[in-house]
């Protein structure tokens, strides 16, 4: 009974002695490796064999039709799903697969979801404190003592975001755009090395987009930053690789002008949506 | 309302003491047990005002049942998790201490056994089965009121959790779990008194438990057991790992997507909350001088979400309104009219969950801020 | 005693050829009612062995009363009034009994049973009268009456009796009777050492057989007991596949009592997602329903319940519809909630019925045709009433199934749950849907307290009783799922059943439990789980 077994096995039951996890080696190129990826639901294969690899600094924007499995993609690489075969590599020595959720979260991937979830009970600045680099056991949690610095550093990602006066206020009073935004802070207390960002700007304003934008493009380089968008504009405006998901795996790759001038992408988008094709 | 900054001290046991509503709290606590104690002592049995020791008794039944609700709140409140299962806690603490009670009767009993209580020398046993062991003595009783819940808890949380059982589903299997052990603990075989419990009991730490000195003293320590379990749940609630629970209630998946292992912050909270629990049985007993299989029955458990959702889930202080409110409606109702009792709980089930879904606490909150429109409160929702 | 007993028989046999013969040619024998009544006083004696003459003697006389004279003395219903009179005590309820003159059979009104007098008998008596009537009934002309007294004489053949014995079993027409006579027979065979005995009872599973042949077993002749042996080895594997049969059919019965509870709720929280903490005493309204039409229609139950079928749906149904519109459509969305308001609504209806009609359980008559047992073999007899709820259940899944896949409110209801706001801007009217859904799953609850009624004590807290298991079943079987559903509750029950006769029914019923716990934790989603992003939500 594999219930007993788990029990009796001491590295579940004790792993949280067991040592943080190690820094993530990119000496040998890509931060994040994905190869030959599957999974199905039901018969439907959502992702089939696909192939996707990341440069550490890279800004990389993800677009395709509805289904072509970019949410599930980004399901994989955080551990809400498990693919039926392949394998996805973070550096070169961490094995995603073999990992779950919070563990992902803690080795330095950061994900914003689709439909913006903050926790909007708390305030802008709980939000944020929880989303904090910082030991996140059950002891040092329960003990944790607001300092000075990590104030600051609070602060800082506020101004970033630019939601310094609502610091107090509740996270479920803020506008759409601002809980993007709120989101992106979160992701960024976490100082992730890779960061995950589905449709950032969907609902948003000409002028919070071009802000979106601006936050995006400045974090490239030190982070990794993969964006999903279905806005071409946006796309257009950040992008310097652009990778075109159909059907669960990798149709084209490429500047948004050798993807854009593809046939295959062509076809695949016309008709689809005029404002998506422009 | 949690404060993050402004706090006066940042050590996490005490951060409760610099809040207004556990200062009003532990005022209103302090200066009832106070006023209850002179009543019952300084003013002479004839006198209108005289507090009667049934009725101390009662206060005290009182208090147990509102350190259980606060136990119940910290995990429906602020942790979103609806046990229907806390009165097994409960029922657990309070054999753990009617065992100990069972052993301080010795040779006293019907039978005049020295070491066996009367029901399992009518069951023709010979000898204490192994988990009857150590109960003669008060320091293992008491931990073991701790400790027995706290082992279940912790054994069905962290399967629970680990599978990420949660809401509704959560719920029923908790349910199931108190129903279970309503069967089990009504078999004569398991050793815990079948049927008829665990009653007859004669002292407690040598105090005779049917003086009235030993019932006030009882009474004052359930009060201060309950100012105690308060403010631990305060401190809990206040930290930054009580945002973590208001987090996972609301946005269970993004919680874990930050990086926080859901399932051991669950765990951890649901273990406190059923000690808590086992702690208001062990002073329920002692007070009502009996426990039998009926704590276990699904109907209680689920009557004390009722005392917490009456009274104003996610503010503690709610919960403790609640449960005596309840509970005094009881004491009346039964007392009065005992067929309508039933009606009234039933209503209180419907009117409290569709007409005032953050109880009377919520009520406060909404005329406070009517009268001092200040800032707008933050509140729990869903 | 034994041969106290068949020196008894020796003579009821030669008497017994001449009452046949004579009751064939009618009673033309003019009774004598004073030997009649010496043979009666010869009862009313102190000692036993002395009861016992007179008992021979009752069947030796050929007075066609000798029959009734025994079986009432056999029931205590043979009495002496003061006046020294015998009579027959026709129903001994009350104070006051009625009785009938035992010797010319007139009734004689009622009698205080102070002025009674019963003529007592021992349990020797009652077994040598037993046996006595027994062997009268087999030249009765009822064949059911030839039956039982067939049976009876299983290991209580003698000598005397084995030779008239071979001749009944010759001119013998029924079967059964026939079956019955050559095994009673072969027991003595057995008995007296015969092999062809032990040949002859090797396919029985009476368990008066197995006791005769068990003697033979640790007898002494050393090759009937190895005959006796092998062929009780047959038996008990015979009887072992029996009782399978049987615990498998308790446990379908026991299942299709659960799902019945639970399919009603595999609707409404299934489907629907609503949690109705008073489904059970919806179930209860059922049950009541049927009380209530046995109560309308007296002296006809079985067309009573019959009509309770579509009077328990409406019944339930409407209630659940009282339920959702006053109650559940203000806590959409709101689960736990929708939990606490309804369980209060369950503490309304058992207090409704308590105090509207009784905090007592109601008597709900069986009907004729579903009771009784079909019986299949000596070990094995399925009782009726609960082949008829195994059947019901079934006919009321395969009507949900149809419901659900095949009407345009199936479709309606996929569609409202599957995504609300499409439904409706399709032109769904989803109030309405979420009404019927409701309506739906409120009424075959009902139809579950129909059912139950013959099964259970109807009382208030009859619904209060399978909510619970309701859940366990509705989770285990793979929330949404009818099939699931079905699958759940049958092998529960069956489960349950197996684990009974080691564990007892308290701890097979808590093992159970603690099985789906540790089970819905290894799978939450159950059995059969949906799958796909629909199942994220």
């Amino acid at each position: 009974m594999s219930l007993l077994q788990s029990l009796t096995t001491r590295d579940r039951v004790f792993d949280f002695m067991a040592p943080q996890a190690s820094p993530v080696d990119v000496r040998h190129g890509p931060i994040l490796y994905m190869e030959d990826v599957s999974v199905s639901f039901d018969g439907f294969k959502a992702i089939n064999n696909l192939n996707l690899t990341i440069d550490d600094g890279e800004l990389r924007c993800i677009i395709g039709p509805n289904g072509a499995g970019k949410t599930t993609m980004m399901d994989i690489i955080t551990g809400k799903t498990r693919p039926n075969e392949g394998s996805v590599w973070f550096g070169s020595r961490h094995n995603l697969l073999q990992m779950n959720e919070p563990d992902i979260a803690s080795l330095g991937i950061g994900r914003k979801f689709q439909k913006p979830t903050v926790f909007e009970a708390l305030s802008v600045f709980e939000n944020l404190e929880l989303a904090m680099a910082a030991d996140k056991r059950i002891f040092p949690t329960l003990t944790a003592r607001m300092t000075g610095e990590i104030k600051d550093r609070i602060d800082e990602v506020l101004g970033t975001i630019g939601l310094i006066e609502l610091r107090f206020q509740p996270a479920g009073i803020l506008s759409h755009g601002q809980k993007q935004w709120l989101e992106i802070g979160m992701l960024l207390m976490q100082r992730p090395r890779l960061l995950l960002v589905d449709e950032p700007v969907a609902g948003m304003t000409e002028q919070e987009m071009e802000r979106t934008a601006e936050l995006l493009t400045g974090l490239a380089g030190k982070q990794s930053v993969v964006v999903v968008e279905h806005d071409m504009g946006f796309v257009r405006s950040i992008a310097r690789k652009v990778t075109v998901l159909h059907q669960g795996s990798v149709l084209a790759e490429g500047s948004m002008d050798q993807v854009a001038s593809d046939p295959s992408v062509v076809e695949v988008y016309l008709g689809a949506d005029d404002e998506e094709a422009a | 309302m949690s404060l993050t900054t402004e706090s006066s001290t940042n050590f996490w046991l005490t951060r409760p003491f610099s809040e207004r509503s556990t200062q009003i709290f532990l005022s209103v606590l302090l200066a009832a047990l106070a006023l209850v104690t002179i009543l019952h002592v300084a003013v002479p049995p004839d006198n209108p005002l005289h507090v009667g020791a049934y009725t101390v008794n009662l206060f005290g039944k009182y208090l147990s049942y509102a350190l259980l609700a606060v136990a119940v709140d910290l995990v429906w409140g602020y942790l979103g998790i609806l046990s229907l299962g806390h009165g097994a806690f409960f029922a657990i603490g309070g054999y753990a201490m009617g065992m100990y009670l069972m052993r301080q009767i010795g040779e006293r009993g019907t039978y005049g056994h020295p070491v066996l209580p009367d029901f399992m020398v009518f069951l023709n046993w010979d000898s204490l089965p192994w988990y009857w062991l150590g109960f003669d003595m008060a320091w293992f009783a008491f931990a073991m009121v701790l400790i027995a819940p706290g082992l279940l808890a912790l054994v069905f949380g962290f399967l629970a959790f680990r599978s990420r059982v949660t809401g509704v589903y959560l719920s029923i299997i908790t349910q199931a779990l108190t129903f279970a052990l309503m069967l089990a603990f009504f078999r004569n075989e398991m050793g815990f008194g079948g049927n008829n419990g665990l009653t007859d009991f004669r002292e407690l730490l040598g105090y005779n438990l049917r003086s009235n000195d030993t019932r006030l003293g009882l009474f004052i320590a359930t009060g201060v057991a309950l100012a105690l379990g308060y403010i631990l749940c305060r401190a809990i609630v206040t930290s930054k790992l009580g945002r973590v629970c208001v987090a996972t209630r609301d946005a269970e998946a993004r919680t874990r997507f930050i990086g926080y292992r859901v399932e051991r912050f669950q765990l951890f909270v649901f273990v406190v909350s059923a000690m808590l629990a086992g702690l208001a049985g062990a002073l329920y007993v002692p007070q009502v001088g009996i426990i039998n299989p009926s704590e276990f029955s699904p109907i209680f458990s689920i009557e004390i979400v009722l005392w917490v959702a009456l009274g104003g889930r996610a503010t503690l202080y709610g919960a403790v309104i609640g449960a005596i409110l309840v509970n005094y409606a009881k004491t009346i109702f039964t007392g009065v009219m005992p067929d309508a009792w039933l009606f009234a709980l039933g209503a209180m089930f419907v009117l409290v969950t569709v007409f005032l879904p953050k109880g009377v606490a919520g009520l406060f909150r909404y005329l406070k801020r009517k009268t001092r429109d200040d800032h707008p409160p933050k509140e729990a929702t869903a | 005693m034994r041969r106290f007993l068949s020196l008894g028989l020796l003579c009821l046999l030669l008497f017994s050829v001449t009452v046949t013969a004579q009751a064939q040619t009618s009673a033309t024998v003019e009774a004598d009612d004073a030997a009649a009544l010496e043979l009666l006083e010869a009862l009313d004696v102190r000692s036993y062995p002395a009861k016992g003459e007179a008992i021979i003697a009752i069947l030796q006389s050929d007075d066609e009363r000798a029959r009734d004279w025994l079986q009432s003395l056999l029931d205590g219903r043979l009495q002496r009034t003061d006046d020294g009179r015998f009579v027959v005590v026709l129903e001994n309820r009350g104070r006051d009994w009625p009785v009938a003159d035992a010797l010319t059979g007139e009734p004689l009104g009622d009698m205080s049973r102070r002025d009674l007098d019963r003529i007592g008998i021992n349990n020797a008596l009652r077994n040598q009268l037993r046996s006595a009537i027994a062997v009268v009934d087999l030249y009765s002309p009822d064949v059911e009456r030839r039956r039982t007294s067939a049976t009876r004489l299983l290991g209580e053949v003698d000598e005397e009796l084995a030779a008239p014995l071979s001749e009944l079993i010759a001119e013998e027409e029924d079967a059964q009777v026939k079956r019955r006579l050559t095994q009673a027979l072969a027991i003595y065979q057995v008995e007296s050492g015969e092999l062809e005995g032990v040949e002859t009872l090797r396919g029985s599973l009476h368990p008066r057989v197995r006791v005769a042949l068990n003697r033979a077993a640790n007898g002494d002749d050393p090759i009937i007991a190895d005959a006796a042996n092998e062929a009780l080895i047959s038996i008990e594997q015979n009887l072992k596949i029996n009782r399978g049969l049987e615990t498998l059919y308790f446990g379908l019965s026991l299942g299709s009592v659960l799902v019945l509870a639970a399919i009603g709720l595999a609707i409404t929280f299934g489907v629907m997602g609503v949690i109705n903490m008073a489904h059970g005493e919806l179930i209860m309204l059922g049950a009541y329903t049927t009380w209530a039409m046995q109560q309308l229609l007296p002296g006809q139950p079985g067309l009573a319940l019959i009509l309770s079928i579509p009077a328990g749906f409406m019944v339930a149904a409407l209630a659940g519809v009282a339920i959702e519109r006053s109650v559940i459509q203000f806590l959409k969305g709101r689960p736990l909630e929708t939990l606490l308001a309804t369980f209060g609504i369950s503490l309304i209806l058992q207090q409704l019925v308590r105090t509207g009609i009784s905090p007592l359980n109601r008597t709900v008559i069986t009907p004729e045709w579903m009771s009784g047992s079909l019986v299949v073999n000596d070990a094995l007899s399925l009782t009726l009433n609960r082949m008829y709820v195994l059947g019901f259940a079934l006919v009321v899944f395969a009507g949900l199934m149809l419901i659900m896949r095949r009407t345009r409110l199936g479709l309606e209801v996929r569609a409202v749950t599957q995504n609300r706001a499409m439904a409706r801007s399709m032109g769904i009217r989803a109030t309405r849907v979420d009404i019927m859904t409701f309506a739906l799953g409120s009424g075959v609850a009902g139809l579950a307290g129909v059912a139950l009624s013959q099964l259970t004590n109807v009382g208030p807290n009859l619904g209060q009783n399978y909510i619970i298991d309701s859940f366990m079943v509705v989770v285990f079987g793979g929330v949404g799922n009818l099939w699931g559903t079905l699958v759940a509750g049958l092998s529960l029950g069956v489960i349950n059943q197996v684990l009974e006769p080691w564990a007892g029914a308290v701890l097979a019923k808590i093992i159970v439990l603690v099985f789906i716990i540790l089970f819905i934790q290894k799978r939450p989603r159950g059995l059969f789980p949906q799958k796909g992003r629909a199942a994220e939500g």
